[in-house]
């Protein structure tokens, strides 16, 4: 995915956003004043709060990484989002008060273990992540504003009310975590290009099975720490180190299973039937096109694979076509290394919806019966478009290109393709000139 | 447990009499109340849900489910009985495949490491019953005891079967490397089970429910994780084929070699990432051949030395496309250099000895094997036992004689599926008149002087 490379870019000041920098500034000035309070009222319970510091160090030091770069911090997250719920600490319901302790004491505790927990990540030559360390602690500032004020009341924290503190609980966490997933969708659709709304459903439904996990831990941590007291929370490593241990593997071989797939569909290139780099151009422009038509992540994965894939069909063929441009050979020839690309990758049996987007791409985009699927309508006018201008960034090559393009909408090419398709290769032109 | 011999009947009626007889006096002395019937009745059903999960480090082994920390729960809440009674209920395991002597052992043997656990934590001064807050942190030293007597026993009991019931070598090795993993696993469940008893003195039962969402959350990660990798793993082969239709007597020579190469790696008891990462490179070995153009593959004569030189830089090209996978950096080193040779005789770096990395040392052997074994435009197949004689005579020049004893070794216990029998393709396009991999017909230079 062609978020890898968004990422590879660090945020310097003057290339950052302005949504990302209105989030941080936000937050700064939130953490500023956090502190400031924080220091002038002296920490209630030191201990308490050393403790619930250090565990959120620990969890921001074992970042994770999940599908399409997004950062999660889960043992961070929870330990953070438990303080903001704490009720007692080693003590039942009845037998003493809810200590005071204050919002803005739980934003400067978490903010303090943030940024403990970053210093060996900037140490190690990694970024430090601020952006993704404020889009957390508003999930924690959230949380924290509506429930410490309640949370020493009868109705909360009286005997035999762990029911109603339960769900009020519940839907604090919930909404922490939308106001997570907005902000982090936001930031994403500004970085990538993509629509807002589409990347906060990506977004919800990639972030969905952690953030439930990390929720029911955070409240199983603050009713365990009335009995266990602070014990609760070192036990309550175990068993979210080994969710994450599940998660990390995950990510890890969705990466491989990505960098395999690009690797590979360099063959085509070595043994000479396509010119290098078309295959990686291809991808990454489909993808571009696919994410201007609002395409949703799992759809624009299968597209990168089909894109990266869709001339696999030509190793079948006994010697490379010359110069391998497959806009230029007859109907027929592309039809069959369409159909012999798609028979390789139905193969495996796993990347069916991919081998149909190969074997549609040689549809004639309109008039076809059935209508090619909008993936392979990309993947056409993307190839075309690479045979015609290549690594070239050449602006009249470029026009010309999308001129004949547009010719052929008629029928060989989706006229929405090739106008999203030029609005892409527009912004390309214009980020080359900056 | 496959076939169940006489010894592990006996073996699984003693341990299934132990339980039996620890359990049978205390039900019949002082009856217990409700409230005890039912928290046993909740942790039961937590264990049977649990047992259902496989834990992320370990799908298989049905000692390592997260169900440990129901019964560690029942350590604190009801007691040895308790715990053993819940840990009895595995007989009831909702896992499908399981045969009923395996059901038996399992009840035996939880119920066992269970009564065995809440002894500990008993004799350690822990106090049954739920949990106060004046009784942390002391309780956590006799419960940490109580769930390492709940794992020794455990793994005790499950060594014991494994004698009995499996004679071949290899998975006891990879079950032996990935028991670190296994520990740390069951400890973070077992750490669990007293969470759950803390939550149970707050919220009663309900704690129960609450602990399962992260358990299945972890669990539906891994799901996706076996997932992935079970798509990777066919993408990857799916592709390869896709290489190997430019010459139709290779067809399923990747595949084989990978199989070969995983054979060995497992004979020498590579760890299981390596023996995972070396069936890969197998699998990769040749990709690089794509950029040796069809008419040197084919020619019939004499390679000149342009075109040998074409043929000696395949695995270069083979490393330049695989070169981005992340995960393969051994496996690299064995794509380039699966054919070099001991006697530094081989290509591209004409390294010899140890100074050939161990990955390709273990590759050239299962690719020189499958080669030979295959049909060939220029000969038939050659049979097993000639292959096997010609790679013990290459031991010490062309190859590693470690290697090839191991492959010897691991064809005589595991066996080896040969090719199909190719028949003469329709398509003459297709043939490759010499095969590079063939040590007993090496490729033939014109000599230009």
């Amino acid at each position: 995915m062609a978020i890898r490379e968004a990422d590879d870019r660090l945020p310097s000041w003057q290339a950052m956003d302005s949504g990302r920098l209105l989030l941080l500034a936000a937050v700064g000035m939130l953490v500023v004043a956090a502190v400031a309070h924080t220091a002038a009222a002296r920490l209630t319970e030191p201990q308490t709060a050393i403790a619930f510091g250090s565990v959120i160090a620990i969890g921001e030091l074992l970042r994770l990484r999940q599908q399409g770069g997004r950062e999660a911090a889960p043992v961070a997250t929870a330990a953070a989002l438990a303080y903001a719920l704490l009720l007692r600490v080693g003590a039942l319901p009845g037998s003493q008060p809810v200590p005071h302790v204050a919002a803005l004491q739980v934003i400067t505790v978490t903010a303090v273990g943030m940024t403990v927990g970053a210093l060996p990540h900037m140490a190690a030559g990694r970024p430090a992540g601020l952006t993704g360390m404020a889009t957390r602690l508003v999930a924690v500032a959230c949380v924290a504003f509506a429930f410490r004020p309640i949370a020493g009341t009868e109705i909360i924290s009286g005997p035999g009310h762990w029911w109603i503190a339960f769900m009020v609980m519940t839907v604090l966490v919930v909404i922490g975590w939308l106001a997570e997933a907005m902000i982090a969708s936001l930031i994403r659709a500004d970085d990538l290009g993509a629509r807002f709304s589409v990347a906060l459903w990506d977004e919800m439904r990639i972030q969905l099975p952690l953030g439930a996990a990390v929720g029911v831990s955070a409240m199983m941590i603050t009713f365990a720490a009335e009995v266990m007291g602070l014990a609760g929370l070192a036990v309550f490593m175990g068993p979210l180190l080994v969710t994450q241990v599940a998660f990390r593997r995950y990510a890890g071989i969705s990466a491989t299973y990505l960098q395999t797939v690009r690797a590979l569909a360099r063959v085509t290139e070595v043994g000479g039937y396509v010119e290098s780099g078309h295959s990686r151009r291809v991808s990454r422009l489909a993808v571009a096109v696919g994410r201007e038509l609002g395409l949703a992540e799992a759809d624009l994965l299968d597209l990168e694979y089909a894109a990266l894939m869709h001339d696999i069909g030509q190793l079948a063929l006994p010697d490379p076509i010359p110069g391998g441009a497959t806009v230029l050979v007859s109907i027929e020839d592309q039809r069959r290394i369409a159909e012999l690309g798609a028979d390789v990758i139905s193969k495996a049996g796993v990347l069916d919806r991919v081998a149909e987007l190969v074997r549609c791409q040689s549809w004639p985009s309109r008039g076809h019966d059935p209508e090619p699927p909008v993936g392979s309508r990309i993947i056409r006018a993307a190839n075309a478009f690479d045979d015609l201008v290549g690594g070239s960034t050449d602006r009249d090559r470029t026009a010309a290109a999308l001129e004949r393009l547009r010719l052929d909408t008629a029928s060989e090419y989706d006229p929405g393709v090739v106008e999203a398709l030029s609005e892409v290769a527009g912004k390309r032109l214009a980020s080359r000139l900056e | 447990m496959g076939r169940v011999s006489r010894a592990a009947w006996i073996y699984i009626a003693a341990v299934v009499v132990a339980a039996a007889s620890v359990v049978a006096p205390r039900l019949s002395g002082p009856p217990m109340g409700t409230g005890w019937w039912l928290s046993l009745g909740v942790l039961m059903l937590l264990f049977l849900i649990c047992d259902s999960v496989p834990t992320p480090l370990a799908e298989r082994q049905s000692a390592w489910s997260p169900s440990s920390s129901a019964t560690l729960a029942a350590v604190v809440l009801l007691g040895p009985v308790g715990a053993a009674l819940v840990g009895a209920v595995s007989v009831l395991g909702l896992r499908r495949k399981l045969q009923p002597a395996e059901r038996v052992f399992n009840g035996g043997m939880s119920a066992v490491s269970g009564f065995a656990a809440g002894q500990t934590f008993v004799a350690l001064g822990g106090r049954i019953g739920l949990p106060r807050p004046a009784d942390f942190p002391s309780i956590v030293w006799p419960f940490a005891a109580a769930a390492a007597a709940h794992v020794i026993v455990n793994l005790g009991l499950m060594w014991g079967v494994l004698q009995l019931t499996r004679s071949d070598g290899p998975r006891r090795i990879q079950m032996e490397s990935s028991v670190p993993l296994l520990l740390a696993s069951d400890l973070g469940y077992a750490a669990l089970g007293l969470v759950i008893a803390a939550l149970w003195t707050v919220m009663g039962p309900f704690a129960a429910a609450l602990v399962l969402v992260p358990l299945f959350v972890a669990r539906w990660a891994m799901g996706q994780f076996a997932e992935q990798r079970r798509a990777y793993g066919a993408t990857m082969e799916a592709l390869c084929q896709a290489v190997e239709t430019k010459d139709y007597y290779t067809r399923g020579h990747s595949e084989r070699v990978s199989r070969g190469s995983g054979m060995i790696a497992r004979q020498i008891g590579m760890h299981a990432d390596r023996s995972e990462a070396i069936m890969f490179a197998g699998m990769l070995h040749d990709v690089g051949k794509l950029g040796v153009p069809t008419k040197v593959l084919q020619k019939t004569g004499p390679l000149t030395e342009e075109e040998f030189a074409a043929i000696q830089l395949h695995p270069m090209r083979g490393l330049e496309i695989v070169r981005e996978i992340g995960f393969l950096n051994e496996a690299l080193a064995g794509i380039m250099h699966h054919h070099e040779k001991i006697d530094g005789t081989g290509y591209p770096m004409g390294f010899a000895g140890d100074e050939i990395p161990e990955f390709a040392r273990v590759i050239a052997v299962a690719d020189a094997f499958d080669s030979m074994t295959s049909t060939r435009s220029y000969r038939e197949a050659r049979r097993m036992s000639e292959a096997i004689e010609e790679l013990r005579r290459g031991a010490g020049s062309q190859f590693d004689p470690v290697m090839v004893e191991a492959f010897i070794a691991a064809l005589h216990r595991e066996g080896w599926r040969l090719p199909e029998r190719a028949a003469a393709p329709a398509d003459r396009q297709t043939v490759t008149a010499q095969d590079h991999d063939d040590p007993t017909a090496p490729l033939r230079v014109i000599d230009s002087l």
